[in-house]
């Protein structure tokens, strides 16, 4: 029978429980992550993946500073304003020790942004965008993702060794396309001053008319084209200019093609030949990585894509920037995330204190096929620390405080 | 251009055209029939790609595979058309008119994570057509065999259109119904089973479209809301109703993005123009020039006025003052007792609030639906962070000074709304706010083009989260308040008398137009506000606060509330924003979830939340006395 004396021993037995329940099993430290989920599925599907194997591997080891880790993951709708919301919500409710994640350019710098106002610690896991570190750079933000500068510039000695002179220009039409671009042609122009760019097309994403695109350069006659389509946009651009002899004869370079994300959709019609950047999984012999696939390949069953590299390195990074501030007080922790050096799938990376941008690489080949699927050949991968530009540069773009 | 890229473009644009108007085409007629703003329309045509693309698997990359699987998948979408009509819509026909809206809505949250579900998140790119895969030569270029049979298609499906709803007592039935459903019932026709009918052709068109693009476009999950916004464009630009109207539109709007594509960038007195850019928004530019120019459409004539399908609309009853006072109180005691995120929170959910209230006062008594209300939002927003950030004005002078600079915009494009009526002046409205916030997606230099504009936040005495909630308070409440004040003056009975009889409104010497116009600057300043007290409760603001989804979302919260009450857009606001930040916290599909409660609170309560509650209530006292 419940009596009173019942009622009060148990709540002082649940007191007692909540004040020291926790002192006695440390509670874990939580890390605050918000990504896109429903508007890129097929990028953060597979980073949720990369995610939670962190998570398991780290606590595993023990945890850090003795204590487990817990990431609490938020969808932002891919949108800035709901991002600030559930930033603020994991930072205030969920008592989280700073922020790590987002994927469009929009959102990654309004994180950003916030992270300066709220003086968190905030790691972009996948924004390409060069703003975050340079134009709108800021002390609190670090981002690990190799940027579309240089993505852009990974492919650029192969453009040159081409000397192509005519270059047609496809992209989505918002930051990252704008920025892959203006990246591409500056670069070249720089190697190779008598070029010439000949039809520049900007669809809105997701919207291609691929024929429609793929005739208007066609009618430019290039000798090469630079695309950064991806995911739907490429796969209908890919068609359309096979189908229309688009690609004879004409050397195509194309951003992120080679990730999985992107090119395994295509099937047997992946395009060969073309110069891309990417990730070949399977191909990969580092000790870092093989340790990677095979613990992702035995948890999940399924092979990774770039997101699972990135979701994986993202709470590494966090991991890894605890352990070297011995405490979760934020100037302790971006003076520590300052020239942080950690083991990613892809090797050593440093986030470099000059402009928080990490040094991670990326892999350079070209597509072929086989079996029906499209695969990266004869790849290489490009160290990141080699394909940003000069300091004095970086100095120049990113503001001082 | 030369002469033959000039054909081969005009061949792309035809082919585009075709499946645009086999969508736009279901859509009219299931909106001339059943006057229902079918947001899930573009839901079934991207089930058609999806149906298609794994009917192929299983029926095998053969012809006869490849068209039954086609075939199939459009009947199949027919089918999931009947469901959403049998076990949905059919409840709700006697609702507020665009109550449906907010079924369809839900069915949209609804579809796209079953298809997440089932067909994963991956790009499914599926098989050429066989036996059409190559491309053929013309005048030197090539194009592929399957847009040729594309161009013919269209007009195909227009004559068989056309064929049935001349030619057979069907087509009679859905004509006679599009004209005045009223009278038909009156006849004998069973209206339920028409409905179900032009639900199923309507969903089959949608889905057959979607199928046929299958070897030009891979199924994916954003084809829903990429589709839906231009066959709306479409319908209402052929002018509703007309099945030949939308074909002409289509092949319009069709050829013209081609064409922008061929012309590329072209350089003119030493300024470059990139007509690539351009696709964008041409098709929103096209509407806005048509409907400008010829407020029914191409071929569209002036609707039949429709006698409502629900009650008419109640008289507005005032808020006591009493029930406010208290309201004010415990909102402002909040933030002594509750932990800081619910006064952020809260924060939102007030300049959603006045957003929500502001789209009520012209969409409910001035009887103006806008399905661009974001334009006031977001230029209000950007108004507020571009006048801080690029003239350098004090926080509190920027944000005082948007509302300002959104009634501007409200001034420009309230001139020309109010010259339409009905869904042409709701489809004017999005167009106003796509063009604006094209502009904006664009114009890097100034408005920081897709990225948005950073670091604007409030001044040092509001930086406290909680003061800042006050302020939001203040200025939205302050709004809100305004808004219903004006809605009991002379100036807003002279709306309502507007709304309810054009005609003797103007008899009894209302210059209608004048103040519906005044209506419009009064909203738009005000949303405008909410916007810029939002923009800078979050530091930044970016091109997503002048999206359709902003509108869509404003729409949801007045209809959610009760569009026939006071207090419902409120009531809205407040439920949509709270639900939506706890399922999503809560759960992975949290879309499904979110749209099975809407479609709950829609077949629960027809008249909103507010509205349903207060006819429970009145029941309640009736049975008591």
């Amino acid at each position: 029978m419940l009596t009173r004396n019942n009622l009060l021993a148990g709540t002082a037995a649940l007191v007692a429980l909540a004040l020291f329940g926790p002192a006695g099993a440390q509670t874990p430290i939580k890390i605050g992550e918000l990504n896109s989920y429903k508007v890129f599925p097929a990028f953060l599907e597979p980073y949720k993946k990369g995610i939670e194997l962190a998570v398991e591997e780290v606590n595993a080891a023990g945890g850090v500073l003795g204590r487990k880790i817990e990431v609490i993951s938020r969808d932002d709708n891919g949108n800035p304003g709901d991002a600030v919301r559930v930033a603020e919500e994991l930072l205030s409710r969920e008592q989280v020790s700073f922020l790590i994640g987002t994927f469009p350019s929009n959102v990654g710098l309004a994180v950003a942004d916030f992270a300066k106002q709220r003086k968190v610690l905030f790691i972009a896991a996948e924004p390409l965008t060069d703003k975050i570190v340079w134009d709108s750079g800021n002390a609190y933000t670090f981002r690990l993702r190799t940027s579309t500068y240089m993505q852009t510039a990974m492919l650029i000695p192969d453009a040159v060794k081409l000397k192509k002179k005519r270059w047609a220009i496809v992209y989505p039409n918002y930051e990252y396309g704008q920025s892959a671009t203006a990246a591409f042609k500056k670069l070249l122009k720089e190697k190779q001053p008598d070029v010439e760019f000949v039809a520049e097309q900007a669809p809105p994403l997701g919207k291609i008319d691929a024929g429609a695109v793929a005739q208007a350069l066609a009618d430019a006659k290039p000798d090469a084209i630079f695309s950064s389509l991806f995911g739907a946009d490429l796969a209908k651009f890919v068609r359309e200019g096979q189908t229309r002899g688009l690609f004879k004869g004409v050397e195509v370079f194309n951003l992120l093609a080679g990730e999985p994300e992107y090119l395994d959709p295509l099937k047997e019609e992946a395009p060969e030949g073309w110069y891309v950047t990417g990730y070949p999984w399977s191909e990969i012999k580092t000790p870092e990585h093989t340790k990677f696939l095979t613990a992702y390949q035995a948890k999940f069953k399924d092979y990774p894509r770039l997101g699972s590299v990135v979701g994986y390195s993202t709470v590494m990074s966090a991991v890894e920037a605890i352990k070297k501030a011995g405490s979760l007080d934020q100037d302790k922790l971006i003076a520590a995330a300052s020239g942080l050096k950690l083991m990613t799938p892809f090797g050593m990376v440093e986030y470099r204190p000059i402009d928080h941008q990490s040094t991670m690489g990326a892999y350079v080949g070209r597509i072929a096929v086989k079996d029906g699927k499209g695969y990266m050949k004869g790849w290489r991968f490009v160290d990141g620390k080699d394909a940003l530009p000069s300091d004095a540069e970086v100095l120049k773009m990113r503001p001082k405080n | 251009m030369t002469f033959s890229s000039i054909i081969i473009q005009l061949l792309n644009g035809l082919a585009a055209a075709s499946s645009l108007f086999l969508v736009s085409a279901g859509l009219s007629l299931i909106f001339g029939v059943t006057r229902i703003v079918n947001f899930a329309h573009g839901s079934l045509y991207m089930l058609g790609l999806y149906g298609a693309y794994s009917l192929i698997e299983a029926l095998g990359r053969t012809p006869i595979g490849f068209w039954s699987a086609v075939i199939l998948a459009a009947l199949a979408v027919g089918l999931v058309g009947i469901v959403i009509e049998v076990l949905i819509l059919r409840r709700i026909y006697r609702a507020p008119e665009l109550f449906q809206l907010l079924a369809t809505f839900a069915v949209v949250l609804v579809i796209k994570d079953i298809a997440l579900f089932t067909w994963g998140a991956e790009d499914l790119v599926g098989p050429r057509a066989p036996g059409l895969s190559m491309a053929v030569e013309i005048l030197g270029k090539c194009i592929p065999a399957y847009d040729l049979l594309l161009i013919a298609i269209g007009p195909v499906v227009l004559g068989a259109v056309w064929l049935l709803l001349t030619r057979t007592r069907w087509g009679a039935l859905v004509r006679a119904a599009t004209q005045d459903r009223e009278m038909v019932g009156a006849l004998g026709v069973d209206q339920a089973k028409l409905f179900t009918s032009v639900f199923f052709v309507g969903s089959v068109l949608a889905g057959l479209g979607g199928a046929l693009q299958i070897p030009r476009e891979p199924a994916n999950l954003e084809l829903d809301l990429a589709i839906i916004a231009d066959a709306f464009v479409i319908t209402v630009v052929g002018g509703l109703g007309s099945i030949t109207g939308a074909f002409l539109a289509a092949v319009i709007i069709g050829v013209a993005k081609a064409f922008c594509i061929g012309i590329g960038t072209v350089t003119w007195f030493g300024f470059e123009i990139s007509f690539s850019k351009l696709t964008l928004v041409v098709e929103f530019l096209i509407m806005a020039i048509v409907l400008v120019a010829r407020p029914y459409g191409l071929l569209g004539k002036p609707q039949a006025v429709q006698r409502i399908a629900a009650d008419p609309v109640p008289p507005l009853t005032a808020p006591s003052w009493k029930v406010a006072l208290v309201w004010v109180v415990l909102l402002l005691g909040v933030p002594l007792v509750a932990d800081r995120y619910i006064t952020i929170m809260l924060t939102d959910i007030v300049c959603f609030a006045l957003f929500a209230v502001s789209l009520h006062f012209i969409m409910g008594p001035a009887g103006m639906v806008s399905f661009g209300h974001a334009a006031y939002f977001g230029l209000g927003a950007y108004a507020g962070g571009l006048l801080f950030k690029r003239a350098g004005l004090p926080m509190e002078a920027a944000l005082l000074l948007a509302p300002l600079c959104a009634g501007a915009f409200a001034v420009v494009y309230g001139w020309f709304c109010v010259r339409l009526s009905g869904v042409y002046l709701a489809m004017l409205t999005l167009a106003f706010a796509q063009i604006s916030w094209s502009i904006v997606f664009q114009w890097d230099s100034f408005t920081g083009g897709s990225n948005g504009v950073f670091g604007i936040w409030p001044s040092a005495w509001l930086a406290d989260k909680t003061t800042y909630y006050y302020l939001a308070l203040a200025c939205c409440g302050t709004g809100i308040a305004l808004l219903w004040r004006v809605l009991f003056s002379p100036f807003g009975a002279a709306l309502r008398a507007g709304r309810d009889s054009p005609l003797r409104a103007e008899a009894i010497g209302i210059d209608l137009r004048g103040f519906q116009w005044a209506a419009f600057v009064l909203v738009g300043a005000l949303a405008g506000l909410a916007g810029s007290v939002y923009a800078f409760s979050k530091g930044s603001i970016s091109p997503s606060t002048i999206s359709i989804g902003q509108s869509t979302d404003g729409l949801i919260m007045v209809l959610l509330g009760g569009v026939e009450t006071l207090t419902g857009p409120v009531v809205g606001a407040a439920v949509y924003t709270w639900v939506r930040d706890a399922v999503a916290r809560h759960t992975e599909f949290w879309r499904a979830v979110m749209g099975c409660i809407i479609l709950l609170i829609v077949l629960l309560f027809p008249q909103g939340l507010v509205g349903g509650l207060k006819a429970l209530f009145l029941r309640w006292k009736e049975q008591r006395a």
